[in-house]
């Protein structure tokens, strides 16, 4: 099964990278949910939780602020000047 | 003891005193570097990923956004200028500041007017020495920086790049600092920050290639709009930690120079005063046998 490579980065450090099965992230004009063979995609972030289902089923949670979502051959990278894992 | 041997011991001792001083200085800048290397490494990704996002705007829509777009006349130069607080740190501020000077002769050349944004109390005191002007300046911190003055610096260049030339405003701008290669090794480096020019990590994409086609949310001039002031933050704080870093590094490699230097200079005072105090020696000797022999001579003749 193809998965993502994810990539959460803050301002000041890598918050977490690895592969996921799905990504779900708020953007400004609402939730979008990512999988696989996703269209390449640029997005203004809200502040909010970011949902990153692994391949093994577990999720991890996190939360971003003011930032911008990127996927582009399934590679997505959440860019946030503030983002931690809950 | 001769004034000869007295004057050679002070010395002796002043260089054991810079030498404590400068070793203390060189060990404090060895462990700091090491820190400031660790931030600026783990501040890349950040860079990166803003990076890629805006040359993927920039190669693959053709949205003009002022940000993006060459204006027809650049008539009037930002130059920010990265300099260090203090000083016994080399040619760390120098370098820069000659930098900058070629920077302005050649924007000169090419007719544009400068303005100028300093950051480190360095180039502050080389622009007021030489009675020049610059619009702001931030001092303190340059040797460990903070996000805020980078957003800081940010907020001022790009409002001044957005402010109609009429205004006092600006058509480029231009980052000079000091970038970190290795631990001996510091490059100044200039950069046009705006309008943007190298995109750097994405390879041109040829002609008969077809572009990834990217969707924008809300749309590619929002996202644009919301991305640059970005992206130049992030350069400026690059900029700002790699300048510390070098910073480091420079003076580390200042300091150890220094101390290698007080060290000869103890070595040859120290053998000054041995041949000093061994020439007393000998004269007191010599002045001792003559006294003798005189002696000696004056009860032979009774």
């Amino acid at each position: 099964m193809k998965t993502l490579r994810v990539e959460l980065v803050a301002a000041d450090r890598a918050v977490w990278s690895g592969e996921a099965k799905m990504v779900v992230a708020k953007t400004v004009e609402g939730e979008i949910g990512l999988l696989p063979g996703h269209e390449p995609m640029l997005a203004i972030l809200a502040s909010g939780d970011v949902r990153i289902t692994l391949p093994t089923g577990e999720a991890i949670k996190a939360t971003a602020a003011e930032g911008f979502l990127s996927v582009e051959h399934d590679i997505v990278t959440i860019v946030a000047r503030d983002a931690q894992l809950a | 003891m001769g004034a000869q041997l007295r004057v050679y011991r002070q010395k002796i001792k002043s260089a054991q005193t810079t030498k404590k001083i400068t070793r203390a200085m060189e060990l404090i800048s060895a462990s700091r570097i090491y820190k400031a290397q660790q931030r600026l490494t783990a501040a890349s990704p950040y860079s990166r990923a803003i990076t890629r996002a805006v040359s993927a705007v920039a190669t693959f829509s053709n949205i003009d956004h002022p940000l993006t777009t060459e204006p027809a006349e650049i008539r009037r130069s930002a130059v920010v200028i990265f300099t260090s607080d203090r000083g016994l740190a080399g040619a760390f501020s120098t370098n820069v500041l000659k930098e900058a000077e070629q920077l302005t002769q050649l924007l000169k050349d090419q007719g544009k007017e400068i303005v100028y944004y300093l950051v480190g109390r360095k180039s502050v005191s080389f622009f007021s020495f030489r009675k020049r002007a610059a619009i702001r300046a931030w001092t303190g911190g340059t040797d460990l920086p903070v996000f805020t003055t980078a957003e800081e610096i940010a907020k001022e260049v790009v409002g001044l790049f957005n402010t109609d030339y009429s205004a006092g405003g600006v058509d480029e701008i231009h980052l000079v600092y000091n970038k970190f290669i290795s631990m001996i090794s510091q490059e100044p480096q200039v950069v046009r920050l705006l309008p943007l020019e190298v995109v750097e990590g994405v390879e041109t994409p040829g002609d008969s290639e077809i572009f990834p086609l990217y969707e924008f949310e809300p749309d590619a001039s929002k996202v644009l709009d919301a991305l640059l002031p970005v992206y130049i933050e992030s350069r400026i704080f690059n900029a700002m930690l790699q300048s510390a870093a070098a910073e480091h590094a420079a003076r580390q490699k200042a300091m150890k120079s220094a101390t290698e230097n007080a060290d000869k200079l103890i070595k040859n005072y120290t053998r000054l005063s041995n041949s000093a105090r061994q020439s007393e020696i000998t004269q007191q000797i010599s002045e001792i046998v003559g006294g003798a022999d005189a002696l000696v001579d004056t009860s032979d003749k009774e």
